[in-house]
Parts: structure tokens; sequence; C-alpha cells
């Protein structure tokens, strides 16, 4: 699949990472590397500690050990806002939108960083500050017809169905052009026709923008078939990495999902 | 039921006195009920002032900002003071606006960083503790004497169709809802607009499209600041800049309650309504009791919509999902 699908050098490298919670180990000894436009997916049951790799690696969590390097940076803990302006965009596993706000703004607020405009110029809204929101909004647009989304752009977007907000929530972090995009569960919750467009959409992202992927996701069918390359993590370990076929015949990656008899 | 006619005819009377006479006497002198309702109008403007003040910071950070009628008494009490020591109007606004963007930036680093993520309560817990300290700052820096405010308001007593209004009420009513619309589109259609909404909808979301926290609470506590100098001004000139005005936050409360915490609209509305409703309650159902409705009638009110409509006229839903 690698001659085909051009993949690059090393994008992002944790090393080693441990986090504990007081005395609650979520991430024990765990290393793993995400190279230039390729989908990795990373794997594993409930509690694997998952999601705080994800958060581990844009910030949210800071490890005790290990380091985290990103565009030949290396650091010992993430910012949220040095990923965000490093150039890594993620999305929840629960949907955290802006629920107030209309489809476009929400994806607007994915802009953010783009923006360049002194803040008192932004504050008046006048000026280069206004030529400035109507670039971004041209730029939003054009994710906004990539995910099929403008009927409900002006719609706020608690009032729509899950589905359709997991897709916006794609929107926003599309809007800043991320290097990096983290997926933490993006099908979850879908029906088959839901998670058929989520996955086109991801396959799209990965292939127009050459955006290169992390995601969590518990529908194994999924994961075979979107990633080039997939960890497993079990009680905060790493148990496998791999390319999806040799993962799927791993005897460990078996017996943590299926269990093990005890005899 | 009723088995004695004195009996019946006293119901009579009381039910007559309460649903039908003040209406006879609204309707017979209209004049005198218009200017009931203007003056309550006025006031309420000022109730909508200070409910702003709170609503900003609850949309921005979820927390309730006990500390909002301090801030309306330490800023008032700055700028009274500086123009006590000779500084020109002018000039002490300014000044008096900078200490609340220093205030701002101290509550930011003191306060609301190290108490992050914590609940709710914890945070509402640490804005009594900031009331305690701006009412004591302030006291030992410019003293608890009243203090006249006098900005140059003109303050003069006028007469349309045979309503007495006063000058400076319909200034204070002027610039409350120049405010109010300037906070209203600014928060609709600017950048920073769109990023204080989002930081009230989800921290951490915000947080990992890049909003810069920080400074997004440093611009909603100085802005809560202003609008706290602006209410300070308003209260101060009227009635003297004392420690009482710290207490008008607890007038706040109804109208937060009418209007939901989290809009701008309904603070104003919210506002006129506690205004003209406990104006005219005084005047015409006050005499029934003895008077003196005006200091309670607003918190019956409020407890009225908390068991029918709890989350404001303007509020969001609260839906939960089971």
């Amino acid at each position: 699949m690698n001659e085909t699908r051009n993949i690059g050098d090393t994008l992002l490298k944790v090393d080693n990472i441990s986090l504990s919670f007081g005395g609650v180990k979520a991430i024990t000894g765990v290393s793993l590397e995400i190279r230039e436009r390729e989908i990795c997916a990373i794997i594993g049951p409930n509690g694997a500690g998952k999601t705080s790799m994800l958060n581990v690696i844009n910030g949210f969590y800071h490890p005790q050990e290990g380091t985290i390097t990103f565009g030949g940076e290396v650091r010992k803990q993430m910012r949220p806002h040095l990923a965000a302006a490093g150039g890594i965009a993620r999305t929840f596993q629960n949907v955290a939108l802006f629920t107030g706000m209309s489809t476009l703004d929400n994806i607007m607020t994915g802009r953010n960083l783009k923006m360049k405009k002194n803040f008192l110029w932004q504050a008046l809204n006048i000026g280069p500050a206004r030529k400035e929101e109507l670039e971004h909004r041209e730029f939003v647009e054009h994710i906004i017809d990539f995910l099929e989304i403008e009927a409900i752009r002006k719609t706020p977007v608690g009032r729509l169905p899950y589905g359709l907000q997991k897709r916006v929530e794609l929107g926003r972090a599309l809007a800043a052009e991320p290097k990096l995009l983290l997926l933490d569960e993006p099908m979850a919750g879908m029906n088959v026709e839901e998670k058929e467009d989520m996955c086109r959409f991801i396959l799209d992202t990965n292939d127009e923008f050459g955006t290169t992927i992390g995601l969590i996701e518990h529908d194994m069918g999924v994961v075979m078939d979107l990633s080039d390359h997939v960890v497993v993590l079990d009680h905060g370990e790493k148990i496998a990495d791999g390319v999806p076929d040799v993962v799927r015949a791993d005897q460990n990656v078996i017996d943590a999902y299926l269990g093990v008899a005890h005899d | 039921m009723f088995r004695q006619n004195g009996s019946f005819a006293k119901t009579m009377e009381v039910l007559n006195a309460i649903f039908v006479l003040p209406f006879v006497d609204m309707f017979t002198e209209p004049v005198f009920f218009a200017e009931v309702v203007v003056g309550g109008l006025l006031t309420g403007v000022m109730y909508s002032l200070v409910a702003l003040g709170f609503v900003l910071i609850f949309k921005a950070s979820g927390v309730f900002n006990f500390a909002q009628g301090a801030m309306v008494l330490f800023a008032a009490l700055t700028l009274v003071g500086l123009m006590e020591k000779g500084v020109p109007v002018w000039l002490a606004l300014i000044i008096a606006a900078g200490v609340m963007v220093i205030v701002a930036v101290v509550i930011e680093k003191l306060v609301l960083r190290p108490l992050v993520n914590q609940p709710d309560i914890i945070l509402f817990m640490a804005t009594i503790g900031i009331t305690f300290f701006l009412e004591g700052f302030g006291e030992t820096v410019w003293g608890s004497d009243i203090h006249r405010l006098d900005v140059g308001i003109p303050d003069a007593t006028f007469e349309i169709g045979g309503m007495l209004l006063n000058e400076f009420d319909i200034w204070a009513a002027a610039i409350g809802a120049a405010m109010v619309a300037f906070l209203a589109l600014f928060f609709r259609y600017t950048v920073i607009g769109r990023a204080l909404r989002a930081v009230a909808d989800d921290h951490q979301a915000a947080l990992s499209v890049g909003i810069p926290l920080k400074t997004i609470w440093i611009v909603v506590w100085s802005v809560a600041g202003f609008v706290g100098l602006v209410a300070g001004i308003m209260w101060g000139t009227k009635s003297g800049v004392q420690f009482s005005l710290s207490l008008i936050a607890l007038k706040a409360l109804p109208v937060l309650i009418l209007g939901g915490f989290t809009s701008i609209p309904g603070a104003i509305v919210g506002g006129l309504i506690i205004g003209v409703g406990e104006k005219v309650a005084e005047i015409y159902w006050g005499p029934l009791i003895g008077g003196a409705i005006e200091n309670w009638f607003a918190y019956m009110l409020a407890l009225a919509f908390l068991l029918f409509r709890p989350q404001g006229l303007f509020g969001e839903k609260i839906i939960e999902r089971v």
C-alpha cells in the first residue's frame, strides 16, 4: 500500500509516555509515530488509554514521563495553544461544539488562529479586519461545500442531529488547515449511512489536502479499511503496532479484544 | 359559602380594591400612570446596567460573579476619589477605566487561572472573596464616607405632556441603551465576540481551536468593569457613592432570573419589567398593605418565574437527556 500512498517522514513522535492521575496509571511507557500523510488508527478496548493519548498529544494532559516531538520540536509536555498553533486540530469523543452558535460560526472559530490582524481592529470590526474576515469566510464556505452541509449553514448546531454535529466538528478542525488531524471516535453512535459518509470525508481530506490523520475508532471494519497503520493499546500499554493485516492476526490483540482463558 | 352578609360585603370590597380600583385609577388618570411607567422604565435601565455586568461574565466563563456589585462600588469610589483630589472628570474617567482593566488582569491571574476547571461553586465562592476584598480595599484607599458624585450630566426636571421627567434619568437611559446595543453587536459580529461565545460554550473545544482563554477572560472582566463603572456613575450620582452601592447587585438578581443568565437582551427586558413592575405595584397596590412593596416585589416576581419558567424569558432552555 505504501508505494502508492506517498507517505513521508515522521510528523509526530511520542516517546515512552507515562501518564497517571494520582495512583491510577492511564498510560505506561507508550511510544508511537505518525508519519506525514498517513492515516494512523489507535484502537483498544474501553479504558485502554486511547483518549488520554490524544489528550497528551494536544496538550490537555501533561504526562509525567516521556517526550512529544512534533514539527521537529521535542517537548516534555504539549500545551493546547501550542498544539493548535503548530497545526494540530482535533475532534472530541462527545462532540464539543459551541452549541449556541451556527454551523458557520462554529467552523469560523477554527480559523481563529489564522486571523492575524490586530486585536483592536478586530474589536472594531472595520478596515483590514473586515477584509480578512471575508477572506476567511470564503475558505470556510469551501469547507462547508466539501462536507456537504450547505443546508445547515445558519442552523444553531445544538439543534442538529448527532451525525451532522460530528460533521460540523470535523469542519471546524479542518478550518484550521491542520497538519495533523486527531479524530476521537468520529463514527461513534452513527448509523451505517452516516458512517459511510464520514469515512468518505476522512479519506477525501487525506487525499485532497494531504492531511495526516490520527484516529480512534471502535468499528474494526472502518479501521481496517481506512488506516495505513494501526496502534493497539490495552490497559495503558502498547500491545501491537503495524499494518492492519498484521495487527488483525496478532494473538495479543485477539486476546485483548476477546478475552483470554485463564488456565 | 358566605353565611353572613357582612363577611360577603367585606370580601367583595377587598377583591374590588385589588382587582378593580387600581385599574380604574390607571384609566381615569392616564398621565399620572404614564409618569409612573416611565419612571419605572428609567429605573429599570439602571437595573439592566448592573445585570449586564453579570451576564457578560456568566456568558464567557460560566461564573456567577457575586463581585459585580463590589466592582460597581469600587469603580465609582475610584472615580469619585480621583475627582475629589482635583483630577478633571475626563482624566478621572480614563484612569478609573484603566483601574478596572488592572482589576480584571489581577483577578484572572490570581483567582481564575488557578481555579480553572474547578466546579462552578468554587468559582462562585471565589467571587464572594473578591467582593470582600474590593469593598475593603476600596474603603481603605478612599475612605468610607458618602461621596457626592457629579460628572456633569444635567439634572433638571422638565415637563412633557403633563409628565414630570428628570433630565438625568433620560441621559442614564440613553447611555444604558447605547451600551447595550454596542455590546449586543460586539458579541454578534466580531471575531472577539465569536471567541467569547465559543469560550462560554465549551472551554476545552475553545482551547483546541487555539482561542486564548486568558485574553478572553481579561477582556470580559474588563468590559464587566466598564459596565460597572457606568452603573456606578449613574447610581452614584443619584444616591451618592457609598457602601450600599455594592448591594444593588442584589437587585440585579431578580432581573437575571427574569431575563435569563445568558441573555443580553434578557438583562435589558428583565430590568425594565422589574423597574416598571415595582413602581406600578408600589403606587397602585402598595397602599393596601401599608406601602413599601417596592423593596420586595422584584423578588416575588422572580420567585414566580422560578416556579414556571426557570430558564428566564430569554435563557437557553435546560433540557436534560436521560
